[in-house]
């Protein structure tokens, strides 16, 4: 079995106690402290991070050992040098944020969300199920986006930069 | 957690071998079974990750659908023929969880997923019959506007939590099994128990018996199908009612229907009782109405969850009528 895993393009050694959390990984063993412990439970959001590039996970409720050669993508390997990514530069200027502790989370989330929107997975709120593609509106982001708490309640923000970031390459 | 082995299986007759140790568990997206762990109220000794095993979905020539057990809840959701054919299906996926645990989950490990009671996870503060057998329950005469008011026993009240059950005790699905006795097939209405004497069992699986694949009969009406579910806030929370549903109606006359709720009970509750009052009557919210209440004449509430009895029937009602065009 592989024992390492790709974090941010680096390969890694797995934790040899299969009890570690790819949260814990992330914080405790690797200091990449971006990605945070909100709940440590699955009902915040806040450990959200990629999967192989754009499939978004919580990675409290994930053993590190679980995605074993797989790739992660965490808060810290999305800026391109000093460029921020587009949707952390649509936080800022939608004002998608107060505290923070759940930022890194919602804009992982929000990656994932875009990818999940190009292959026209649909939602609770999607109307016509059968119908293979998906109709970008503001249901369906606060539908897809409602794994991620915000205790200080930016949704409005966070919505704005979403919307703006996404819908341009909605279908 | 309390120490564990880790192992990943290659196929099912591999995982059913290393499943087969004292205290080993098998192990899907681990989104709930790893929270269980954490919280100690899960302490197995071995851990056989089968997210390796059958994820494929496959459209078979009698018209069936086979999807395996390892397949995660969104590709199901996503997949074209589960939203063509199965629409309540992928809506019961959808109105479960979140998006990231939906790309976690897998089929299997939703099936066995273990109730919310809070009881249940209060290790430290509350009895609990499920979690410590013998101990008693201290959801009867607690707070208990989430528990079950069909099926429940004087040992438990919990309700199962799953949305993606509902919709698969509605469609008649069949679960494939694989265990050391060998390979055999169960209807999902029969794999989850009701409480009885013995709540600490979920299920009928047999120790080392592992979830292969799920199988979908044809069912050519269920396009018309639909899933609603009630709950405290719009998204990402449990059902407090849920009901899957599928109509066929010829000539303004119920020719047969699937119903199923969610929420309401230990298991995904098959509507059996509301099936036969309807099938041959008049599709008109008169015969819904009957039908529910037929349905919920047994129900047996708690001190506070007596809402979910008219909820779950004006619920039944609304699915039905937008079902046969009765409203928008």
């Amino acid at each position: 079995m592989d024992m390492t895993i790709r974090i941010n393009g680096s390969e890694t050694p797995l934790p040899s106690d299969p009890r570690v959390s790819l949260l814990d990984l992330l914080r405790e063993h690797l200091h990449l402290s971006g990605t945070k412990k909100g709940c440590n439970q699955g009902a915040c959001g806040a450990c959200t991070v990629l999967v192989d590039g754009e499939e978004r996970i919580l990675s409290c409720l994930a053993l590190a050992v679980q995605y074993a050669g797989r790739s992660i993508t965490s808060i810290e390997g999305l800026a391109n040098g000093e460029g921020l990514h587009p949707l952390q530069q649509a936080f800022i200027e939608h004002d998608g944020f107060q505290c923070g502790y759940c930022t890194p989370g919602q804009i992982c989330s929000a990656i994932g969300m875009a990818a999940e929107l190009r292959r026209g997975v649909p939602s609770y709120v999607t109307d016509d199920i059968a119908d293979g593609a998906v109709a970008f509106s503001h249901d369906e982001v606060r539908e897809r986006m409602s794994g991620n708490v915000c205790r200080c309640g930016a949704y409005n923000g966070i919505v704005a930069a979403i919307t703006e970031t996404v819908r341009e390459e909605a279908p | 957690m309390t120490p564990f082995t880790f192992a990943r299986a290659a196929d099912a007759p591999e995982a059913v071998r290393l499943g087969a140790a004292p205290g080993a568990r098998y192990l899907g997206g681990g989104t709930n079974l790893v929270d269980l762990m954490r919280e100690t109220i899960e302490r197995p000794s071995a851990l056989v990750d089968v997210t390796g095993l059958s994820r494929t979905i496959d459209e078979r020539p009698d018209g069936s659908l086979l999807i395996g057990a390892a397949a995660k809840n969104t590709a199901v959701a996503e997949h074209p023929a589960v939203r063509s054919r199965y629409p309540l299906l992928s809506r019961a996926i959808v109105a479960g969880a979140s998006a990231q645990i939906r790309n976690m989950a897998t089929v299997g490990g939703n099936i066995l997923q273990r109730t919310r009671c809070t009881y249940f996870y209060d290790d430290d503060g509350a009895r609990c019959n499920k979690r410590s057998p013998g101990q008693g329950c201290d959801a009867i005469g607690g707070f208990n506007r989430i528990h079950a008011v069909l099926g429940a026993s004087e040992a438990c009240v919990a309700t199962h939590p799953s949305d993606m059950c509902v919709a698969l005790a509605a469609l008649d699905a069949q679960v494939h099994l694989h265990g050391p006795q060998g390979a055999r097939s169960v209807a999902l209405t029969d794999l989850h128990r009701l409480p009885e004497d013995h709540p600490e069992l979920d299920t009928i699986l047999a120790p080392g018996e592992l979830i292969t694949a799920i199988e979908l009969p044809a069912l050519p009406f269920a396009v018309h199908s639909s899933y609603r579910k009630v709950r405290d806030r719009s998204s990402y929370a449990f059902a407090l009612v849920s009901v899957a549903a599928a109509i066929d109606v010829d000539g303004g006359i119920v020719r047969d229907v699937r119903l199923a709720l969610g929420g309401v009970a230990h298991k995904p509750w098959r509507a059996r009782i509301a099936e036969d009052a309807l099938k041959g009557r008049p599709a008109t919210t008169d015969s819904f109405r009957a039908a529910a209440a037929a349905e919920l004449a047994d129900a047996a509430p708690l001190q506070d969850n007596a809402f979910k009895i008219g909820l779950a029937q004006r619920t039944i009602v609304a699915v039905l009528e937008s079902l046969t065009g009765r409203q928008p």
